[in-house]
């Protein structure tokens, strides 16, 4: 079921289709929250708070509003600010102070397969979120939007309402920085 | 010097750090339905009359029941509600903690009950009950009185054996009209006295009394009646102590109703 047709149902029947509601999105709400914040317990609880506040929205609206909802937009938006107010709360984020060049995580022969592989990729993927989460709010928040949770720049100039051209920019400088923070540290392949 | 804005063809492929993409953990979306209440958790609860499974989701408690086995209540409790239902270990702290105090007579613990679906005057009929102080009892009349529906005792009666949630709503307090103990939906009437007595009445010399015909109680120093077990009523002296057998034959004797526990003229049951 495509969001279009999920909001077509929501608005028709809000409790019968919540939980699909749910299930399509709640990855999505959680690889955002994870990435912007760089902690798995808050992202588990921004996650859960963001869909809880959707349902409570949802509850309170006319049907022809639901309609029109571009739900994986709104989602997001919901996410980023929640995890805005609790960055804003919270000492900011810990940054990787960690060596991030160092031996003993070889070249992964083929990990897919094979279980010490997949640890190191596991590793590597903790490692690449932290540079991520290191980066300014600025350039971090458009480059998860585009880059971890496939949004377009059009849902992204609406989450975020800067004008796409200006994000477009944030999104390249971002990831330049990424590129320049995991230089020798054998994470580039990530950043495809 | 131009400024450039267009970014370079990998920066524009979606997905560039889709290896950062990791699914949530289950229990997230789990979470969401309940705190919204489309599905429920059930956790047992120790009570005096044995093991209870208390149902409840974001909006408050579901269900209360009674059940050696868990499975089976989740069962039960889902075909009732229609919610998915999943146990716990243990419901959580503020909630047992709450329902705790609650038991032990704090009237002011506020417990959220997630009462959908049910009738209007279901609502008011628990509402009423929530309001009789532990170790005290009224009759159904009463509570068809007080909520403005003096004829409707059997439906009161029928109402408090919908209760989905006995002890929370103390429908255990509120006895048949003739003053005996009468029915109890949480394993039948031996577990109403069992309750009763341990909130500190005596069953059996209730019924002796309302036996003897009396249903009320009043004070020859204050000339206000009570129902027997109000608190005001029970610090009267012996020697002070007046029975009568209706509201109209305390009248008649110049006593006035108790402005606490409201005796009421009750309709005789059907």
């Amino acid at each position: 079921m495509d969001d279009t047709q999920l909001a077509e149902r929501l608005a028709r029947d809000l409790d019968g289709t919540f939980e699909a509601l749910v299930h399509a999105h709640v990855d999505r709400c959680h690889a955002i929250a994870l990435r912007v914040l760089g902690n798995s317990q808050d992202a588990e609880e921004v996650a859960q708070d963001a869909l809880v506040r959707a349902y409570r929205a949802l509850g309170g609206w006319p049907p022809e509003r639901i309609r029109e909802l571009r739900l994986r937009g709104w989602l997001a938006t919901i996410v980023v600010n929640l995890c805005r107010n609790r960055v804003r709360r919270h000492v900011p984020l810990t940054t990787p102070l960690a060596p991030l060049v160092e031996g003993g995580s070889g070249p992964a022969a083929d990990a897919s397969t094979d279980p010490a592989g997949l640890i190191v990729l596991a590793e590597r993927r903790d490692r690449l979120g932290a540079l991520l989460a290191a980066l300014p709010e600025r350039y971090r928040i458009p480059v998860v939007l585009r880059h971890v949770a496939d949004l377009s720049y059009a849902e992204l100039s609406s989450v975020l309402g800067r004008p796409e051209g200006t994000l477009k920019a944030q999104v390249h400088r971002g990831l330049a920085m990424l590129r320049v923070a995991a230089a020798g540290t054998g994470l580039e392949e990530l950043i495809a | 010097m131009t400024r450039h804005v267009h970014a370079v063809d990998a920066d524009d492929a979606p997905g560039a750090l889709s290896s950062l993409t990791v699914a949530a953990p289950a229990h997230v979306a789990e979470d969401v339905l309940v705190e919204v209440g489309l599905a429920d958790r059930m956790a047992p609860f120790d009570s005096p009359i044995g093991q209870l499974w208390v149902a409840w989701n974001g909006r408050g408690v579901s269900e209360v029941d009674l059940a050696d086995d868990g499975p089976a209540a989740v069962i039960r409790h889902q075909a009732q509600c229609g919610r998915r239902t999943t146990l716990a270990a243990a419901l959580p702290d503020h909630l047992a903690d709450a329902i705790v105090r609650r038991l032990a007579g704090e009237r002011r613990v506020r417990i959220p009950l997630d009462l959908r679906d049910r009738t209007e005057f279901e609502v008011a009929v628990w509402t009423k009950a929530l309001e009789i102080p532990r170790g005290e009892v009224r009759p159904y009349g009463w509570i068809a009185a007080e909520i403005g529906r003096p004829k409707a005792v059997r439906a009161v009666g029928t109402a408090l054996g919908h209760n989905p949630v006995p002890l929370i709503v103390p429908c255990h307090r509120v006895v048949r009209t003739d003053g005996t103990i009468g029915q109890y939906s949480l394993g039948g009437p031996g577990n109403k006295r069992t309750i009763l007595a341990a909130e500190g009445l005596d069953p059996d010399a209730l019924e002796d009394a309302a036996r003897r015909g009396e249903r009320l109680a009043g004070s020859t120093t204050t000339r206000i009646v009570c129902w027997p077990t109000c608190r005001h009523a029970r610090r009267t002296q012996d020697r002070y102590r007046i029975s009568f057998r209706s509201l109209g034959d305390a009248a008649g004797a110049g006593y006035r109703p108790c402005k606490v526990c409201r005796p009421t003229a009750i309709e005789t049951e059907a």
